[in-house]
C-alpha cells in the first residue's frame, strides 16, 4: 500500500486547469510530493497554483521560505489568499527549513505544507540526510495534509508519494520591440508516483501577468 | 434569610467574613455595615441559630449579628440590638420594636414630624394606622412604617467585584533559574485562569512584569490571536519566551496580570475544512519563532503602494477568507532580496544586450520593457524604476531594473 492510498479520498481538486488533475491523479494528502526543476521551469507557478487551490478552499497553508524569494505580489495574483498563508522565512538555513516543516506538520490543521528549496544549491540540499525526510513521511502519515517540496533536483527519493518534475519547453514572446510582452512559457511535467512505474507527461502553459 | 454584620469601622473583616458564607453580598451601603444572603446555608449549618453561631465563630471580632427574613430587618436589628439576634418569620415587628427611630433613616423633615408626635421607638410608629400615616406623611410615611414593622421586602443590591486579573508573587529569596520562576507563575496563572472561568471569561493578553535584583525590570507580553483559557498552552510560551530572552538578574518580584475578553464561540461544521487548533498552532509558531526570528514569520499582506516589493507580515488570523473564489495561473517571480547589482550593457536603442554579474555573464536572447514605475517623491524614500523582462543565454528568465536614482542595474528575481 502506498502512502497516497492511505487517504485515496482526500485530493486537492481545483476549479480551473482540470486537466493537470486528471493528467496526474490529484496531489496525494498524507504524502510528500516532491517538484524538481531548474530555475525558470515553472516550479513555484505550480506551487502557487497548489497554493491557491488550497486556500480558496478556505484551508490555512504554510509556505516555508528558504532563500526569502517568496513575492507577495505574484501569490496575490496568482489566487493566493495571503491572510491564510503562513510564510516562514528561513534566510537561507536549510536545516532551520526541515525543523520548521516538522513543527508544522506535528501542529497539524494545515491544507498545504510547502518547503521551497528553490534557489537553494542541489549540494546543500543533499545535505539532508535521508533520516529526516522519513520522519517527514511519517509525521505527515496520518494526516490531511498536503507537504510539497520544491527543488532543483529530487531528494526525497522513496520519501516521497508523487515526485513531479518540470522542464520547459519555449518561453512565449508576444510582439516586436518596442511592444514586445512576455506572454508566458510553456513547460513539460514527468510525473512518476511511488511504487508505480508509470510515468506522465503533461504539457503546462503559465500565463505571465500582464504589466501596466 | 439575610444576615447582617454590624462592627463600626471594620468593614474589610465583615467584606472577609460575608465572602466566606455567600457570594451574594449588598453593594456598600456604609462603612459598618455588610449585608448578605444565607439562603441555603440552613443545608450545611442547620438552624438560623447555628447559621449565627458559625458566623460569630468566624467573624473573630465584637460584632453585633442578626438573621432576618428581609435586609432591612436584618439592618436595624444589626445596628440597634447587641450580640446575636434571630427575627423569625412573622416576629419582625416585636423584635425590632424596642429600637430607637433615629436608627430608621429617612429625610429630616420626617424625623422632626415624628419627634413632634411624641414617637420615640420602632414600635411607637408601627403601632400608628397606616391609612392616617398616609395621609399625613404620603408614601414615604408609608415605606418608612414598613420598615419600622420590619416588612419591608426588597431585593439585595448585589456587590460586584471589578474584573481586575491581576496577582503579584513575591518570593523569599530571588529566583535566578527559569524552572523555579515557572513553577512559581504555573500556580498564580492556574489561579487566575480559574477566576476567568469562573466569569466566563478568557484572555488574549497577559503581560507579565519581572522585578529584577539591581537592574531594570523585564517586561513580558504574550498576546493570542484568539482568546485563550489553558494556563499549560501560557506556561509553555512563557517557558519559549524565557529561553529566547532570558531575564539578565534574579527575580525579585512578579507582577502577573490578565486581559479579560469574551471566550471564543465557534460554530462546528461537518463540512468546514480543518483548521490548526489555536493554542497548539501558537505554541508552533512561537516555537518557530525562537528558531527563525519573530519577523521572519507572519501572514504575509500587501502594502497600497506601487513601491516593489512592499508588505508586512502580520498575524496568521484564524478566521477562514470567505469571498469569490477567483483563480488565475500566473507565471510568478522569484525575488532575490537584496536585488543583485549587475552591470548591463545596453544596444544604441537601450535595450539590454548583455548582463554581467561578478559570478556569470549572460547574453539577452530577448527582452520586453522599459516599464517606468516611480513615487513616494513627496516622501523621503523616492523611487524611480526601469524594469525589463530579459530571457537570457541559459535560457533563464530574469526581471532586471535600471534605477535611476543610484543609477545602477540590479536582478530583481527570476520568473518560475
Amino acid at each position: 500500500m502506498t502512502l497516497s492510498a492511505v487517504v485515496p479520498a482526500a485530493r486537492l481538486t481545483r476549479p480551473e486547469p482540470e486537466v493537470i488533475e486528471s493528467a496526474l491523479g490529484g496531489i496525494p494528502r498524507g504524502a510528500l510530493t516532491e517538484i524538481a526543476g531548474l530555475p525558470s521551469t515553472g516550479r513555484t507557478a505550480f506551487l502557487y497554483s497548489l497554493l491557491a487551490t488550497a486556500s480558496s478552499g478556505e484551508e490555512f497553508c504554510a509556505l516555508i521560505d528558504t532563500e526569502n524569494a517568496f513575492d507577495p505580489v505574484s501569490a496575490a495574483a496568482s489566487g493566493i489568499r495571503l491572510s491564510q498563508l503562513l510564510w516562514v522565512r528561513c534566510n537561507g538555513n536549510v536545516e532551520h527549513a526541515i525543523k520548521v516543516a516538522d513543527l508544522l506538520v506535528q501542529a497539524g490543521g494545515f491544507g498545504l505544507v510547502a518547503i521551497d528549496f528553490g534557489d537553494t544549491p542541489p549540494k546543500v540540499v543533499q545535505r539532508i540526510p535521508l533520516a529526516a525526510w522519513f520522519r517527514l513521511r511519517q509525521a505527515i502519515g496520518n494526516t490531511k495534509t498536503v507537504l510539497v517540496c520544491v527543488a532543483q533536483r529530487i531528494h526525497a527519493r522513496s520519501c516521497s508519494a508523487l515526485k513531479i518534475e518540470l522542464t520547459r519547453d519555449r518561453i512565449l514572446w508576444r510582439g516586436r520591440f518596442p511592444a514586445r510582452l512576455l506572454e508566458g512559457t510553456r513547460i513539460t511535467a514527468n510525473c512518476e508516483r511511488s511504487h508505480r512505474t508509470q510515468q506522465t507527461r503533461l504539457t503546462i502553459q503559465a500565463v505571465s501577468e500582464p504589466r501596466q | 434569610m439575610f444576615a447582617c454584620l454590624h462592627a463600626p469601622g471594620n468593614l474589610p473583616l465583615l467584606l472577609e467574613c460575608a465572602a466566606y458564607f455567600s457570594p451574594l453580598i449588598e453593594e456598600e451601603t456604609s462603612r459598618d455595615d455588610v449585608v448578605f444572603d444565607v439562603h441555603g446555608l440552613n443545608l450545611i449549618h442547620g438552624t438560623p441559630e447555628k447559621i449565627a453561631a458559625e458566623i460569630h465563630r468566624r467573624i473573630g471580632i465584637p460584632a453585633n449579628i442578626a438573621l432576618a427574613p428581609n435586609p432591612d430587618a436584618a439592618l436595624h436589628a444589626a445596628r440597634g440590638i447587641p450580640g446575636i439576634t434571630v427575627i423569625l418569620p412573622g416576629s419582625e415587628a416585636t423584635t425590632l420594636a424596642p429600637l430607637s427611630l433615629r436608627l430608621l433613616g429617612g429625610s429630616p423633615e420626617l424625623a422632626r414630624t415624628l419627634d413632634l408626635w411624641g414617637l420615640r421607638t420602632f414600635g411607637d410608629f408601627a403601632a400608628l394606622p397606616p391609612v392616617g400615616v398616609a395621609a399625613r406623611l404620603g408614601d414615604e410615611g408609608i415605606r418608612m412604617q414598613q420598615l419600622a414593622r420590619g416588612e419591608a421586602n426588597r431585593q439585595l443590591r448585589h456587590r460586584t467585584d471589578p474584573l481586575e486579573f491581576r496577582e503579584t508573587i513575591e518570593p523569599d529569596t530571588p529566583i535566578d533559574l527559569i524552572e523555579p520562576l515557572l513553577l512559581l507563575i504555573s500556580v498564580t496563572l492556574h489561579r487566575l485562569c480559574d477566576r476567568l472561568r469562573s466569569n466566563s471569561l478568557a484572555t488574549n493578553e497577559i503581560s507579565i512584569v519581572l522585578i529584577l535584583e539591581r537592574a531594570p525590570e523585564h517586561p513580558i507580553t504574550l498576546r493570542f490571536p484568539v482568546p485563550m483559557l489553558d494556563p499549560m498552552v501560557f506556561l509553555k510560551l512563557l517557558h519559549l519566551d524565557l529561553n529566547n530572552r532570558p531575564a539578565p538578574a534574579p527575580v525579585e518580584k512578579i507582577h502577573i496580570e490578565m486581559i479579560p475578553v469574551q471566550t471564543r464561540k465557534l460554530q462546528h461544521g461537518l463540512f468546514l475544512p480543518a483548521a490548526p487548533e489555536p493554542e497548539k498552532l501558537e505554541v508552533t509558531l512561537a516555537r518557530i519563532r525562537n528558531l527563525v526570528g519573530p519577523a521572519n514569520v507572519g501572514a504575509p499582506e500587501l502594502l497600497d503602494t506601487h513601491r516593489p516589493d512592499s508588505f508586512r507580515t502580520t498575524a496568521l488570523r484564524m478566521t477562514p477568507w470567505q469571498g469569490i473564489k477567483q483563480y488565475s495561473p500566473q507565471l510568478v517571480l522569484r525575488r532575490f532580496r537584496p536585488p543583485r547589482p549587475v552591470r548591463v550593457w545596453c544596444t544604441d536603442t537601450g535595450q539590454p544586450r548583455k548582463i554581467i554579474s561578478p559570478i556569470k555573464e549572460w547574453r539577452v536572447v530577448a527582452c520586453a520593457g522599459p516599464w517606468r514605475t516611480s513615487g513616494d517623491w513627496w516622501k523621503g524614500e523616492p523611487w524611480h524604476l526601469d524594469e525589463w523582462d530579459v530571457e537570457v543565454s541559459d535560457n533563464s528568465l530574469f526581471r532586471i531594473h535600471q534605477d535611476h536614482r543610484q543609477s545602477r542595474w540590479c536582478v530583481e528575481g527570476s520568473y518560475d
